[in-house]
């Protein structure tokens, strides 16, 4: 009874694209383009080319949403924010920050543990900066493109927890000692329902590949993960919450609390130091806003069919419009990504700061059970559905939402006339033999190169 | 390329371990075995062994070393405290410790180095210079998790295929290279091939990993228990309303 849906699964998670992303790399189209340059040389200059641009949506991101914390802060206090700087709006608000910090003086207590304090900033800023490389900012535009993208980058932001408490422990102050006990406290336990719902749309997906996730989110929004079933949709708000949590955001700032602990682990910071940390929690709060997109909310897809299918229409044509497309892509998921940071900010300034002991009781007696229960609903219901109707999810199946299935097909559909006698005993049912066709024409390809 | 970050993070590696040992302060030596294990999950990386990297990075240098410090911060007396050892005890330390680097160099010494990408071709696992002959990611992609996953099930598509019972019909499959065990886990995973092919499948990693997971919830609700009645304990002669919910 499980085999078909156990070959249903496996079809649907082996969708591969990574031939054609190969071909695209940009490490791949240096070395043979610019035949001077070795190996080696091209694979420096693509990992500089992709941290600089990855620092560019490290670095912008943060600076947008300094500003608009203030404006957002100000208008639902009942006030203007920031109107001056740069003209209108105060929109050069975070350059005048970012000169102010700079030319404060770099402090560092006499008690402090000075190598510590001194570099704990920067795992933060390393840690915040390095989960962007394994995200898809549109489709195939991502700098490391991983079978695990998702996993990683989740273990690479569960860095930025390390640099804060050791900031709280080095400073030698008792506000950064209590800022960072906090923080330890609330982010081991906020990592494990995380963990469980971020696992959520990888069991529905088959993939923990972010590229693949979004791409079976295409064909309109009916298709987004958050709405494939009652579990993911809890799943999504229980994702959004914990993802609060472990930014350090209100109601769950309680490493910082001003009005308790001063400044909470960053007491002791002053200048760019200082600014450090900000600039990550700013780029971290983009990072899992991009990260909830791209897992439930269809990622680089509009969501209107019409839309969607024009974009990858024309992607199709030439590569001037493959790129076109893809940076419409690419605003769409920013777009897309700013409006929860914006909410973000809104939930900031509209519920007060939970207790310790409360940040805890949500964690540990309510979001843990519920995520472990949304989780075990989530694996049953392609059950529940094979048993009332048949079908293992509502509308298309996953498997068949591939945009790119139509070329494939076609392709697949040729050389299986070419080989179709060889490989044709071996298909059963017409979405796996046209999906299995199409992995073998990939490992074939992969035999021949060796 | 390859080589020089190998013995980039070689020297990081090895460098941290060494600042662990050689540090007094509790959470210098915390902030070193950072930098130790992440140096290691970037040689698991460099191996194409990229789901045991992005796991060392998670449980330990994100959770472990946490807990540490978090740890050194609840118990300890004074900022920025020291430990001081006494020499029985860096004898007892240096006792284990060479036990083990003896057993680790043992162990080393005794695998035959020159025969290992020809075995890993042959169970189709990728090693180092060797592409993998499973998986459809480039290689340097990763496509470890898939096969680790579904060995955990009890799938081993670089073992049981190669196996004469369940490739009869795969034998003539004119698509395989001769010599090489590839196949595709669709195909393997067919109803109609499963009846033949599932007399030889090894049974998997799932029941051993679902004891100890529930073996660690047993020592986790123990733990929390043993707390949990000594502070009742304490707190019962004070009689304090709030401490004993």
């Amino acid at each position: 009874m499980i085999s078909p849906i156990l070959a249903k699964t496996l079809s649907d998670g082996l969708v591969d694209f990574s031939q054609t992303l190969r071909e695209c790399s940009l490490f791949g189209w240096i070395f043979s383009s610019f035949p001077p340059l070795s190996s080696s040389g091209a694979l420096l200059l693509a990992a500089v080319i992709h941290t600089a641009l990855v620092g560019l949506f490290f670095g912008l991101p943060a600076f947008v949403f300094i500003w608009a914390e203030r404006k957002v802060a100000g208008r639902i206090q009942d006030r203007l924010g920031p109107t001056r700087t740069g003209g209108r709006f105060g929109w050069l608000q975070s350059l005048a920050d970012g000169i102010k910090l700079i030319q404060k003086e770099d402090l560092a207590p006499d008690a402090a543990d000075h190598m510590l304090f001194r570099i704990s900033p920067y795992i933060v800023v390393a840690a915040a900066f390095s989960a962007f490389i394994f995200i898809p900012f549109s489709d195939g535009w991502t700098a490391v493109s991983m079978d695990i993208g998702l996993f990683v980058a989740l273990a690479v932001l569960s860095l930025e927890v390390l640099g804060i408490v050791l900031a709280g422990y080095a400073s030698a102050s008792k506000w950064s000692l209590f800022g960072g006990m906090r923080e330890a406290a609330q982010m081991v336990s906020y990592e494990v329902p995380l963990g469980i719902t971020a696992v959520i749309p990888v069991v529905i997906a088959g993939t923990m590949n972010l590229n693949d996730i979004v791409t079976i989110q295409s064909g309109g929004f009916w298709n987004w993960l958050v709405l494939h079933d009652p579990f993911a949709f809890l799943a999504f708000f229980v994702f959004f919450t914990v993802t609060l949590a472990s930014n350090k955001r209100a109601p769950f700032d309680l490493a910082e609390a001003e009005s308790e602990l001063v400044g909470g682990f960053h007491t002791e910071y002053s200048g760019m130091r200082w600014s450090f940390f900000f600039l990550a929690e700013y780029a971290a709060m983009f990072f899992v806003s991009m990260l909830a997109i791209l897992l439930f909310l269809g990622g680089w897809w509009t969501g209107i069919p019409a839309i969607d299918q024009a974009l990858v229409a024309v992607s199709h044509g030439s590569d001037a419009f493959q790129y076109l497309s893809r940076i419409l892509g690419m605003l769409i998921l920013l777009t897309k990504s700013g409006l929860m940071v914006f909410v973000q900010i809104w939930i900031r300034w509209t519920l007060p700061r939970l207790r310790i002991d409360q940040v805890m009781t949500t964690c540990l007696k309510y979001l843990v059970p519920i995520s472990c229960f949304l989780f075990l609903g989530v694996v049953s219901w392609p059950f529940l559905m094979l048993s009332m109707t048949g079908k293992t999810s509502w509308g298309t199946p996953i498997g068949e939402r591939v945009p790119a299935s139509a070329q494939l097909m076609e392709q697949t559909a040729s050389e299986d006339q070419k080989t179709g006698k060889q490989t044709g005993k071996q298909t059963g049912t017409t979405v796996i033999s046209s999906r299995a066709a199409d992995l073998r024409t990939v490992n074939v390809q992969h035999g021949e190169k060796r | 390329m390859h080589w020089f970050l190998f013995v980039f993070y070689a020297l990081f590696a090895c460098g941290g371990a060494l600042a662990v040992v050689l540090s007094q302060n509790i959470v210098r030596m915390a902030f070193y075995l950072v930098v130790s294990l992440g140096a290691t999950a970037a040689l698991f990386f460099l191996l194409d062994a990229d789901f045991v990297g992005a796991t060392q990075l998670l449980i330990y240098v994100g959770g472990t070393v946490v807990l540490l410090i978090f740890g050194v911060m609840l118990t300890s007396s004074s900022p920025l405290s020291s430990i001081k050892n006494t020499p029985a005890e860096i004898l007892q330390g240096a006792v284990v410790g060479l036990a083990f680097l003896t057993l680790l160099i043992s162990t080393v010494l005794s695998v035959k180095w020159a025969t290992v990408p020809e075995m890993a071709a042959h169970t189709g696992v990728a090693g180092p210079g060797v592409s993998a002959s499973q998986g459809f990611n480039p290689v340097q992609e990763g496509n470890t998790s898939r096969s680790i996953g579904s060995a955990l099930l009890g799938l081993r598509f670089d073992r049981d295929l190669a196996q004469p019972g369940s490739s009869v019909e795969m034998s003539n499959d004119p698509v395989s290279a001769p010599g090489s065990d590839e196949q595709l886990p669709v195909e393997h995973s067919h109803s109609a091939q499963r009846s033949a092919a599932s007399e030889s499948l090894s049974t998997g990693y799932l029941l051993p990993f679902e004891i100890i997971s529930v073996h660690l919830l047993v020592v986790l609700i123990g733990a929390s228990y043993l707390a949990r009645a000594k502070r009742s304990e304490m707190a019962s002669p004070a009689s304090v309303g709030p401490a004993s919910r």
